[in-house]
């Protein structure tokens, strides 16, 4: 097979592994930018991602500004009480003015797009999560080998 | 520069293959770009889109987000990847004879 780079790309799957807000973010706006390009896309929540997909966590997620240099701040005072709610609510002001919609409603809008969404197995069973925890966007629960089948004959975005 | 032929003239395109002046574009036009984009027939719903997206245009500069479109034009995500398939923004940017959107969302 000749490989040539300008050839566009067609398809990805992306894993989210963090469930910070600014981990979160990334995967779905590449998700939904995917899609506004004709791109076939879909999303792999791992680990502590998962949050983003639980129904009582996903308008919650937090800044972090602890462990994070490139807030600016010293550690000591990022871990004050009510500085990452701060970090937060300031980012997702920011966050609303690009029109881009909370974490529930982005995710519907990347449904709706013909995105698909799967949560991780392995997380699964070590949260004991439960299918009734999940947003209904989530089309399943599936393993690590499941994705790489899904992922077959397109790039994959590890965020 | 590229150019194209269409409703009847021989029209410049931009980089991204989109109509270089808008002034260029009418109706037979986006009809006939949007053949070549594999829609057959602009319906009402395909207009409410495209209409929407121009009136913005004129106001800000840039084309409307998808978030916008499917809150302001009443059309929702899943009609609007029926109704332009591959790239709703993209495809109705250049449908509408609008350079192709700048927003990530």
């Amino acid at each position: 097979m000749t490989h040539n780079s300008t050839q566009p790309i067609e398809k990805v799957s992306i894993i989210v592994s963090h469930g910070s807000l600014e981990g979160v973010y990334p995967g779905l706006i590449m998700a939904n930018g995917a899609r506004m390009e004709g791109i076939e896309a879909s999303l792999f929540f791992t680990f502590f991602g998962l949050d983003a997909v639980i129904k009582k966590r996903m308008n919650n997620l937090k800044v972090a500004t602890v462990g994070n240099p490139a807030m600016h701040m010293p550690t000591l005072l990022g871990a004050l009480p009510g500085m990452s709610s701060l970090a937060t609510s300031m980012m997702k002001k920011e966050i609303e003015k690009l029109d881009i919609p909370p974490v529930g409603e982005f995710l519907t809008m990347i449904h709706d797009t013909g995105a698909e969404i799967y949560a991780c197995r392995a997380t699964v069973d070590m949260f004991h999560l439960k299918p009734d925890d999940f947003c209904p966007e989530v089309d399943g629960v599936i393993s690590v080998g499941q994705f790489y089948e899904k992922a077959a004959g397109g790039q994959i975005i590890f965020t | 520069m590229q150019t194209a032929i269409l409703g009847g003239k021989t029209l410049t395109l931009d980089a991204d293959g989109n109509l270089a002046d808008r002034n260029d574009w009418n109706e037979e036009v986006a009809r006939e770009i949007a053949a070549l984009e594999g829609i057959p027939e602009l319906t009402p719903q395909h207009w409410a889109v495209l209409n929407f997206m121009r009136s913005v245009f004129d106001k800000e500069g840039d084309s409307p987000s998808i978030r916008r479109l499917t809150k302001e034009s009443g059309v929702d995500t899943k009609t609007l990847y029926q109704l332009f398939p591959k790239g709703p923004a993209k495809k109705a940017a250049r449908i509408a004879g609008l350079p192709k959107p700048k927003g990530c969302i």
